[in-house]
C-alpha cells in the first residue's frame, strides 16, 4: 500500500512529476492513437490529404520562386527538391506547433475531470504531425525518382534534424499552449505565427540568398539566424541535397541554440502554469 | 486510508482573469485585492478515512463537495493544508470523460479506460465484462456519435464501473440511465465497496447514499460540519436543508385580511401537544386554524403530504367523501384536526401543503397557504428501523390460523 502513498500539499506536486509521466505513458499512446484515428474520419480521400497539401504548395512555390522569380538552387539540384526539403519540415513544424498550442483548450474536458501530467496532452499531438511527416516523405521520394536525384551519405543525419524540428515545435507549442489556457488571444496569434513564419523561414528560397549575399546587412543576417526554423530547414537541405549546399555552421548553431532554449523555457513555463490549468481553463 | 488536514483554497473567479488581462493590455497596474472578493471553497476541512470505508459526502450546492473531490483527485491543487492518500486513486467525476464522438464504442472503451487510469492489459482482460455490462454489443463498431444517449451513458458507466483502484472517488454520476440500469450501477458499486476498497461518494440521492455508504461527511459553506455514521449525518443534513425554515407550527405572516384564510397551523401528537418529531407508531395530527371573514359557498380544502423527494404520499381533500366539512362554515375561527394514523408514513421528513378554494373563488378572496408545516418520522422501535425501504410503515401482523 505505502508505495502508492501520495501527499498533496501546495507546492509539493513537483516531486514525482517525471516518474508520473512514465507511469502515464499508456495514456500518451492512447491520446496519440485517438488523434491519428480521428484525423481523417469522414473524409473522402483521407490520408492522401497529408500528401496533397504539401505537394500543391511545393508546386506553387517552385513555380513562383523558380519559374517566375528566377531563383536557383544550384546547378545539380532541381528547385522542386530544394523546396520539398524545406516544405516537409515546415509542414511538420506548423502542424505540430499549432496542434500542440491548441491541445490543452481542445482537451479541456479532460483537464477538468481527470488527473494526469498535463505535458502528455501537447506531447501526444506531435505524434500525429510526425506520422503526417513520414507519409509526406513519399513526395520527396517521388521527386527524387522524377528528377533522377540521389541523396548522398549525409541523408543518414536526417533523423537528427527531425529531432531538432520536434524540439522546436514542442518548445514553442508548450509555451503557447500554457499561455492559451489563460489568454485566448493566442488562438488568433497561432495562425498568424504559422503564416508569418512561412515567409521568414527559407521554405521557398535558400538560406544562401541571405547568408551568401553581400548586400544583406550583418544585423539582418543575425536576426534571420535567430529563427529556429532556419536551422531546421538548412539542416534538412544539407542532409538531403548533399554536395550542392553549404551549411553555415555558426548560424546553424545559433538556430539550434534557440530551439533548445525554447524547449527548456517552454517546459519550465508549462510546469509553472500547470497547477492552475484546471481552474483557469 | 485517506488523511486530510486543514486546508483552504482560493477559487479564482473568472472575473479576476479577465480583469488581469484587461489591466495587462490597458497598462493599468493598480489591481488590488479590493478589486475582487476572496472566496474560500474549502476551509479547515480535516478528516481521516479508514481503509474500506464507503464515505458519502453530503451538503447543499456550493458546499464544496466537488472542490473537495477535485483536490483529492489532484485536478486542482490546494492553497493550504495537506492530504495523505495511501493507495492508488481513481476519480470518476463525470461519466464518459474523453469519449470521442467519432470513435467506435470499442475504441472508446480503450480510450476512456486509459484516461481513467487503467493499463491496456487491464482493459483487455475486462473488455468482455465491460461490453456485457453496457448492453451495447451490437453497436460496438459504430461511432458513439450515432448512439442513443442512453447507450452512450451505459457504455461510459460500464468502463468506469470496472475500475479497480484502492480509493475510488465518485461524483454524482449514478443518476444516469433508466431505472433498471441505475439499479445495476448501484449493485456494481456495492460489489466494489464489498471488496474492501475505499469509496468517496458525492450524491444528492439519499437512497443511493443509504444503500452504498457506511459513513458520511457533511459539508456546509466549505466547512466540515460533522463526520459520523450515515444516518446521523443525513438527519443533520436534511434538517439543515429545510428551505424557508418550515417547522412544526405556522402562523400567517400577512396582516392583510382575506375572506378565508389559514391563520395558524401546527403538528400535534395524540395528546394535542405541539411536536414535530414522531415515531412510526404514533399518530400525527395536523391542527388547522381557519379564519372566515365572509362565508364562501362551496369552500373546500386540499392537503398533500410530501416526502423529502417531493413525492406525494398523501393527497386528500374535503370533497373526497361527502359531507364537505368546509362547506358552509360560518364567520369566525374554526379549528380542524386532520389525523394521519399511526404506522402510515415511513421514516423521513414530510412537508404539508395546504390549499383552500371554492368553485366561486373568483368572487371571493380565498388563500392558498402552500407549504406550511414540516415534521419528521423516525423508527427506533422496530428491528428493521431506518433500513425499511417502503413508502409506508404499515406493519403486517403474521397471524396464525
Amino acid at each position: 500500500m505505502s508505495q502508492h502513498r501520495i501527499i498533496i500539499e501546495p507546492g509539493r506536486e513537483n516531486n514525482n512529476y517525471w516518474r508520473d509521466i512514465r507511469k502515464y505513458r499508456g495514456l500518451f499512446y492512447f491520446l496519440a492513437w485517438r488523434d491519428v484515428l480521428v484525423r481523417y474520419k469522414q473524409t473522402v480521400i483521407g490520408v492522401a490529404w497529408s500528401v496533397m497539401r504539401p505537394l500543391l504548395t511545393i508546386v506553387v512555390f517552385t513555380f513562383v520562386f523558380h519559374n517566375l522569380g528566377n531563383f536557383s538552387a544550384g546547378e545539380s539540384i532541381p528547385y522542386a527538391i530544394m523546396v520539398c526539403a524545406g516544405m516537409l519540415p515546415w509542414q511538420f513544424f506548423s502542424g505540430a506547433f499549432s496542434e500542440a498550442a491548441n491541445s490543452l483548450v481542445a482537451n479541456s474536458n479532460l483537464l477538468t475531470k481527470v488527473y494526469f501530467p498535463r505535458l502528455i496532452v501537447p506531447a501526444s499531438t506531435v505524434i500525429v504531425s510526425l506520422i503526417d511527416f513520414f507519409i509526406s516523405l513519399v513526395i520527396l521520394g517521388g521527386l527524387c525518382v522524377y528528377y533522377q536525384f540521389v541523396p548522398d551519405w549525409r541523408i543518414v543525419f536526417l533523423p537528427l534534424f527531425l529531432m531538432l524540428a520536434i524540439v522546436t515545435a514542442m518548445g514553442a507549442g508548450l509555451f503557447i499552449a500554457a499561455l492559451n489556457v489563460k489568454y485566448r488571444d493566442f488562438r488568433y496569434i497561432i495562425p498568424f505565427i504559422v503564416q508569418f513564419g512561412l515567409y521568414i523561414s527559407p521554405v521557398g528560397f535558400s538560406s544562401e540568398l541571405i547568408f551568401g549575399n553581400e548586400s544583406v546587412p550583418q544585423y539582418l543576417k543575425v536576426i534571420y539566424a535567430l529563427n529556429p526554423m532556419v536551422g531546421v530547414i538548412d539542416g534538412f537541405r544539407w542532409s538531403i541535397l548533399g554536395d550542392g549546399t553549404v551549411l553555415h555552421w555558426m548560424e546553424f548553431g545559433a538556430s539550434c541554440g534557440i530551439s533548445v532554449l525554447l524547449l527548456f523555457t517552454g517546459v519550465w513555463y508549462f510546469r509553472r502554469m500547470e497547477k492552475s490549468f484546471a481552474d483557469v481553463i | 486510508m485517506i488523511r486530510h488536514e486543514g486546508r483552504e483554497r482560493y477559487v479564482a473567479l473568472r472575473d479576476v482573469v479577465s480583469n488581469k488581462a484587461k489591466s495587462l493590455f490597458s497598462g493599468k497596474r493598480e489591481l488590488t485585492s479590493s478589486a475582487y472578493e476572496e472566496f474560500k471553497a474549502l476551509d479547515d476541512v480535516s478528516f481521516t478515512i479508514e481503509q474500506g470505508d464507503r464515505v458519502a459526502i453530503v451538503g447543499r450546492n456550493g458546499a464544496g463537495k466537488s472542490t473537495l473531490l477535485k483536490i483529492l483527485s489532484r485536478i486542482t491543487s490546494p492553497t493550504k493544508g495537506r492530504i495523505i492518500l495511501d493507495g492508488r486513486v481513481a476519480s470518476l467525476l463525470e461519466v464518459g470523460t474523453g469519449f470521442h464522438p467519432e470513435l467506435s464504442g470499442r475504441e472508446n472503451i480503450f480510450l476512456n479506460g486509459s484516461i481513467l487510469g487503467m493499463s491496456k492489459a487491464e482493459i483487455k482482460s475486462k473488455f468482455d465484462e465491460i461490453v456485457a455490462f453496457s448492453e451495447v454489443e451490437r453497436f460496438l463498431d459504430t461511432p458513439v456519435k450515432r448512439y442513443s444517449s442512453g447507450m452512450y451513458v451505459r457504455l461510459a458507466f460500464a468502463v468506469a464501473a470496472h475500475l479497480e483502484p484502492e480509493i475510488l472517488v465518485v461524483d454524482e454520476v449514478l443518476a444516469v440511465g433508466d431505472a433498471a440500469f441505475q439499479k445495476k450501477c448501484i449493485g456494481k458499486m456495492q460489489d466494489v465497496s464489498k471488496s474492501g476498497r475505499t469509496v468517496l461518494f458525492v450524491s444528492h440521492n439519499m437512497s443511493a447514499v443509504r444503500n452504498l455508504c457506511n459513513k458520511a461527511i457533511l459539508l456546509q459553506n466549505g466547512k466540515l460540519i460533522v463526520q459520523d455514521e450515515v444516518e446521523p449525518v443525513l438527519e443533520r443534513y436534511l434538517a439543515s436543508n429545510q428551505t424557508g425554515q418550515l417547522t412544526g407550527n405556522y402562523t400567517r405572516p400577512d396582516k392583510k385580511q382575506s375572506d378565508v384564510m389559514l391563520s395558524s397551523a401546527a403538528v400535534v401528537d395524540a395528546q394535542g401537544e405541539e411536536r414535530n418529531a414522531f415515531e412510526i407508531i404514533e399518530q400525527v395530527g395536523l391542527k388547522l386554524n381557519l379564519t372566515c371573514n365572509k362565508p364562501v359557498p362551496n369552500l373546500y380544502g386540499y392537503v398533500v403530504v410530501k416526502n423529502s423527494n417531493e413525492e406525494v404520499i398523501i393527497e386528500s381533500d374535503t370533497k373526497d367523501l361527502p359531507p364537505n366539512a368546509l362547506d358552509g362554515i360560518t364567520e369566525g375561527n374554526t379549528t380542524f384536526l386532520l389525523t394521519i394514523p399511526a404506522n402510515t408514513l415511513s421514516v423521513g421528513e414530510y412537508t404539508v401543503y395546504l390549499s383552500f378554494s371554492s368553485s366561486f373563488a373568483a368572487d371571493f378572496s380565498v388563500e392558498t397557504p402552500g407549504d406550511v408545516l414540516r415534521f419528521a418520522i423516525s423508527d427506533s422501535i422496530t428491528e428493521r428501523g431506518h433500513n425499511r425501504r417502503s413508502y409506508t410503515s404499515v406493519l403486517l401482523n403474521w397471524q396464525k390460523k
